[in-house]
């Protein structure tokens, strides 16, 4: 379980997160959502560790890990996949699926996370991680990344951006497979109506603050309606 | 075999040229110490040691395919100076890899130097890879100098793949490029240095595109770590119609300091010439990328810098 208590945070003058207290209980699929700038992508990045909240605490199974690097909370369980994902010269999609798993995966091993977000795996293995590839492609590589490291607490940070609806489709899939198959949390940030449809609870931020948060049944409809800041993209039809 | 090689020769062999000397095939000239140590000439490769100068000749037939060429030099002996001409006459049609290579094992006070110029004369249609490993060691604190030249002559449709390494060991390098190409020729080098301590490198490529069509990549990628220096240039001749792209890519680390000079000629209409340099630190968010996934930023610079130099 993973709770924050009374994260602060402000940048330029500008208070980014306002005092913000919530836990993320085990075995859930939350999905953070609201407006552009409202500290959705700030609070992913405090979690990480790549940003150190002002003030505040973060709990991670009744640890305090406010102080930790990213190494050691990435070590402790908790997993990110960057909003834009991090491109690398000479790195390639093999490598950095063996740095993921810490070792050297086989032909097979790589090939299963790969297909799992539509990629076939000989087309892609020694391919560099840089701007050869495109921005879905980079995107879907984030999110094998993240299944493969299977971390306990997952945070993707709109997993949804530049991917195609057939990838879409195997995006759910992933996010269903991780919520299923083990106890693990996954927090999704995201304005996908698809992926709010997935919620056990949705959290809504807005302003820096939580607007609200609780059960998807709850919060889904009137978020739906009434929403003038976001928006919410309605699932697209498949033809297949 | 007329010599046998010790441990160290073993090492610096199998460093410079990924080779296991006993095991070695094809043609191959091994020097030791400003001398031939061993050699050996197959049906379609001669080598012949000159007579006016220090160095060899070697010999492709034309229509020779899929053969290789070894041409490693190990230096052991302190304080030597050795400067070797070798020149590669690659006939017509064929298709082959040199392997060339400096390996310095220096455990005195007294600075070791090793100057190859080697030039190549490629044939029409002929296809060359040419790989070529840098390498210093030892324990003392004389200096390992390596000051390679590599001059270049594609005649019509032939192509060269340079191939060159040094990352470590190499307390100075000037390292010089000439090509000259015609018409349909096709010049790629793939330049990848690593310098630490106070180290310096110099790189210098010059090709002149003469013939229609010819076309050349030039990628450097280099890391500077500690206090070392380094300085990239490049000048590109686009004398025709032809094509150009020369890439630089820097890593800088501590306090080392990098230098890019690119040109690039357009003396024809037709002349399409591209130069990229980029020199700055490790990207912060690659290191936090690596270090979501658990690495150390030790760690997740080295497998950058891995990366970088495969």
């Amino acid at each position: 379980m993973l709770e924050l208590k009374n994260i602060c945070f402000s940048r330029d003058g500008k208070d980014i997160l306002k005092d913000i207290s919530i836990s993320f209980p085990d075995n859930k699929v939350i999905v953070i959502t609201g407006a552009n700038g409202s500290g959705k992508s700030t609070l992913a990045k405090i979690i990480m560790g790549i940003e150190k909240p002002d003030s505040g605490n973060i709990i991670f199974n009744g640890k305090d890990i406010t102080k930790m690097e990213i190494d050691e909370r990435s070590r402790l369980g908790i997993g990110f996949a960057f909003q834009q994902p991090v491109k690398f010269k000479g790195i390639t999609v093999g490598d950095i699926l063996n740095i993921t798993a810490g070792k050297r995966l086989n032909r097979q091993e790589l090939c299963s996370y790969l297909s799992d977000v539509g990629l076939c795996a000989k087309d892609y293995i020694d391919r560099e991680l840089d701007s050869n590839l495109s921005g879905g492609e980079l995107k879907r590589i984030e999110i094998a990344m993240l299944a493969l490291k299977n971390s306990e607490f997952t945070l993707f940070d709109e997993p949804e951006a530049g991917i195609d609806l057939w990838s879409f489709n195997s995006l759910i899939n992933i996010f269903e497979n991780m919520k299923n198959n083990t106890n693990d949390t996954i927090v999704i940030i995201s304005h996908q109506e698809r992926i709010l449809n997935i919620a056990d609870e949705i959290v809504v931020f807005e302003n820096g603050s939580i607007k609200e948060m609780g059960k998807k049944s709850k919060i889904l409809p009137t978020l739906l309606i009434s929403s003038k800041s976001t928006r919410y993209v309605k699932e697209e039809k498949s033809n297949g | 075999m007329d010599n046998i090689p010790n441990d160290v020769d073993k090492k610096i062999l199998k460093t410079i040229s990924n080779i296991d000397i006993s095991k070695l095939k094809g043609a191959y000239n091994i020097r030791k110490d400003g001398k031939l140590f061993v050699r050996n000439t197959t049906p379609n490769i001669n080598i012949i040691t000159k007579k006016d100068k220090d160095g060899i000749d070697i010999i492709i037939k034309e229509n020779t395919k899929n053969e290789s060429v070894h041409i490693p030099v190990i230096l052991e002996k302190e304080g030597l100076n050795d400067v070797v001409y070798n020149d590669f006459h690659v006939g017509e049609n064929a298709d082959v890899t040199i392997i060339a290579g400096c390996g310095i094992h220096n455990d005195s006070h007294k600075k070791s130097e090793h100057d190859g110029i080697h030039t190549f004369y490629v044939g029409k249609n002929a296809k060359v890879k040419y790989v070529e490993n840098h390498y210093g060691e030892g324990s003392g604190d004389g200096k390992n100098v390596l000051n390679p030249t590599t001059v270049i002559y594609l005649d019509n449709g032939a192509t060269l793949e340079m191939e060159t390494l040094q990352i470590q060991g190499v307390t100075s390098t000037v390292r010089t490029t000439k090509a000259y190409l015609k018409e349909n020729s096709n010049l790629v080098i793939k330049e990848k240095i690593m310098t630490t301590d106070n180290q310096d490198a110099t790189t210098d490529f010059y090709v002149e595109l003469n013939g229609e069509n010819s076309s050349t990549h030039v990628v450097s990628r280099s890391i500077a770590k500690d206090s070392s220096k380094q300085q990239f240039s490049s000048n590109i001749q686009g004398n025709t119609k032809c094509f150009a792209h020369v890439e630089c890519d820097a890593i800088l680390m501590d306090n080392a300091k990098v230098v890019a000079i690119p040109r690039i000629d357009a003396n024809n209409i037709d002349a399409n010439l591209i130069h990229e340099a980029a020199i700055g630190k490790i990207a912060g968010e690659q290191l936090i990328k690596l270090m979501s996934l658990g690495l150390s930023q030790k760690q997740a610079e080295q497998e950058i810098i891995k990366g970088f130099l495969k």
